[in-house]
């Protein structure tokens, strides 16, 4: 049930690409976020290569799984899924924050096909993905929402308003991720805002949790399909990531939250990356 | 102003807290997970007792703000002028402009000035949602010098005040820095008999720029710096339209609500005129460089000119 080995090296291919992507698409545009976008990228690629249903000749298909990307500045690594993914043509990610780009800084739903609500603002995802499930529910329809949140962005009140709802209305058709890379914009998260005992937290506020490794693409498809079997309460899954991952000068570190590259710092990352460390 | 001519506002707000900081110990800062961008992290790191990073819950900021305030302390709440408004907002009306408490609300990244990250974070409803606040007191820099005396004055004063701060390096006005920053007061930067540019903020310095530029034309433009939107300097703005016949507000904010409306409510009533708006016309901006944006979105001193030119084709067919 599990992935097979060649889907697993597919998708591994896959990230290995997208974060050369990224490190091209950032250092190019000088503006954007790379540390968020690495430490999401295996999970993003799961759910776009994997999991979810969509069409990206129709974007808008009513009963497509839906993906939420709570923690909006990793916009740049949904973009490059959902490029390969074939919802608009690659070359318009050298557009990203351009004047006129369909590509936002933080993503739009009004302007990139495939993307869901517009988000940026953090906090607001987790309850938007729950009405979207609820709708769902409510209407008989099969689909999913996926929803990915950052560990410094449920320190916002609001995530845990949402929290009590999606257990209160037992919306299980709500898969929720939570990108626990340790590290916010300011510095770690438990210097900043501890979080104390999360997976304890989410149990106590009536939700199943998973845990699984964020950089293993099997494990997050095998929790999302535990997810999925599990029914009357929501999901989240608590994947360990590391911020900036696979940049080892990036990784961990907050000054990559949001830090344009520089050009030494491009060539010693591609070298790495391809390098495959 | 040596120090700090050119430098970036938030940077020189930055600086100007921790030398406030030095001698008032009772003032205390608070951030919500961008204290890099707001330049706290200067006070953070000169008074760390004193410096209160809550994390990305900017409600909980503000409202711990207001409780704090009642114990005699000054606090000053930090967060991105978006975030200040829309995640703020409750706390700000329920508890500090309701009980006038003394609280200093710095917003930053103000108008489009944080341009690559997009609509979602730029700021053009702020001064609209701030000064419709009873209490509120409204201050928005024009450059680094305004800006250093702008925090010096909102430790002064016992009340809320909102300080609107813009993300980059802004040009000094020498017309505006060799005259005092008086809480209230606009400033008269440059005389003229034809018509009064009156701007705020960085639009300041575009004002300047289109004087210049109607000079050019023959026409002799007043240039006045409202800095202090709430209260509204409304017998200066009432002498400019006596005498100068024609107003044009430019801002870098929505034209609807911001200080185009304040000037509109104050003229209408005093002394009426024909006026032009200059700012965001009712739409969601994006992502892009600085200087594109304030040409896509019609914020530039050439923006100002036109405007400048209908408000006179207005006074002309009514003379
Ligand atoms: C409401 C709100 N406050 C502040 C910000 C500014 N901001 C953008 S990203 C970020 C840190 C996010 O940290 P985390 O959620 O841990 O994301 P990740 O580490 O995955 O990048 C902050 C404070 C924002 N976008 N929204
Ligand atoms: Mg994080």
């Amino acid at each position: 049930m599990g992935l097979t080995k060649e889907r697993k090296a597919v998708l591994e291919g896959l990230c290995k690409q997208f974060r050369r992507t990224l490190l091209d698409t950032l250092y190019s545009v000088q503006t954007g976020h790379p540390g968020g976008s690495l430490s999401a990228t295996e999970i993003i690629t799961t759910l776009y290569f994997e999991v979810m249903k969509v069409d990206p000749k129709n974007p808008t298909w009513e009963d497509r799984d839906r993906f939420v990307l709570a923690k909006g500045h990793a916009a740049p690594m949904l973009y490059i899924a959902l490029a390969e993914k074939g919802f608009f043509p690659k070359e318009e990610l050298k557009t990203l924050r351009q004047l006129n780009s369909r590509l936002q800084g933080h993503p739009c739903a009004l302007k990139t096909p495939g993307v869901e609500p517009s988000t940026g603002p953090l906090g607001l995802g987790l309850s938007a993905a729950l009405g979207m499930g609820l709708g769902a529910k409510i209407q008989g329809k099969q689909f999913y929402t996926y929803v990915l949140l950052g560990d410094g962005e449920i320190q916002e009140g609001i995530v845990w308003e949402a929290a009590m709802a999606g257990a209160k209305y037992g919306i299980d058709n709500v898969v929720a991720i939570l990108d626990k890379n340790g590290v916010q914009l300011d510095g770690p998260v438990d210097q900043i805002m501890p979080l104390g005992d999360v997976k304890a937290k989410w149990n106590s506020f009536g939700w199943n949790t998973l845990e699984v490794n964020g950089h293993k693409v099997e494990e997050i498809y095998d929790s999302i399909q535990e997810a999925h079997r599990l029914k009357g309460k929501p999901t989240i899954i608590i994947a360990h990531t590391v911020k900036g991952k696979g940049v080892s000068f990036m990784e961990g570190k907050h000054a990559w939250h949001g830090k344009p590259i520089s050009k030494a710092e491009y060539e010693a990352a591609i070298q790495e990356l391809e390098g495959g460390r | 102003m040596a120090g700090i001519a050119g430098k970036a506002m938030r940077q020189v707000y930055g600086e100007t807290l921790v030398e406030l900081g030095k001698s008032n110990p009772n003032i205390v800062v608070f951030d919500a997970d961008v204290a890099n961008s707001t330049r706290t992290i200067l006070f953070g790191e000169a008074y760390p007792d004193r410096f209160f990073d809550v994390g990305i819950a900017e409600m909980n900021m503000a409202a711990m703000a207001a409780g704090i305030s009642t114990t005699g302390m000054i606090p000053f709440v930090n967060t991105f002028a978006c975030f200040m408004v829309l995640r703020c907002g409750d706390p700000i009306r329920s508890l500090v402009a309701y009980t006038k408490l003394n609280v200093k609300l710095a917003g930053t990244y103000a108008g489009l000035s944080d341009s690559y990250d997009g609509a979602s974070h730029h700021s053009i409803l702020d001064i609209a949602f701030m000064r419709a606040l009873p209490n509120m007191v409204v201050i928005c820099p024009a450059d680094a010098a305004d800006m250093k005396a702008a925090t010096e004055i909102a430790v002064q004063y016992k009340g809320p005040v909102y300080l609107r701060i813009h993300r980059n390096e802004c040009p000094d006005i020498p017309e505006n820095d060799n005259q005092p920053f008086v809480l209230g007061k606009g400033k008269v930067l440059r005389d003229g008999k034809d018509i009064t540019l009156v701007a705020t903020g960085y639009m300041v310095h575009r004002a300047m720029e289109a004087a210049t530029k109607l000079q050019t034309k023959g026409v002799s433009a007043r240039v006045v710096n409202i800095h202090t939107i709430k209260p509204l300097d409304a017998e200066l703005l009432q002498t400019c339209a006596k005498e100068t016949g024609g107003i044009v507000v430019a801002e870098e904010h929505s034209i609807h609500g911001g200080l185009g409306g304040a000037v509109a409510e104050a003229i209408g009533r005093l002394y009426p005129v024909p006026i032009e708006f200059v700012g965001v016309r009712d739409t969601f901006a994006e992502s892009g460089d600085y200087q594109s944006l304030l040409e896509k979105y019609g914020l530039t001193s050439q923006h100002i000119v036109k405007a400048a030119e209908e408000v006179l084709k207005k006074k002309g067919a009514r003379a």
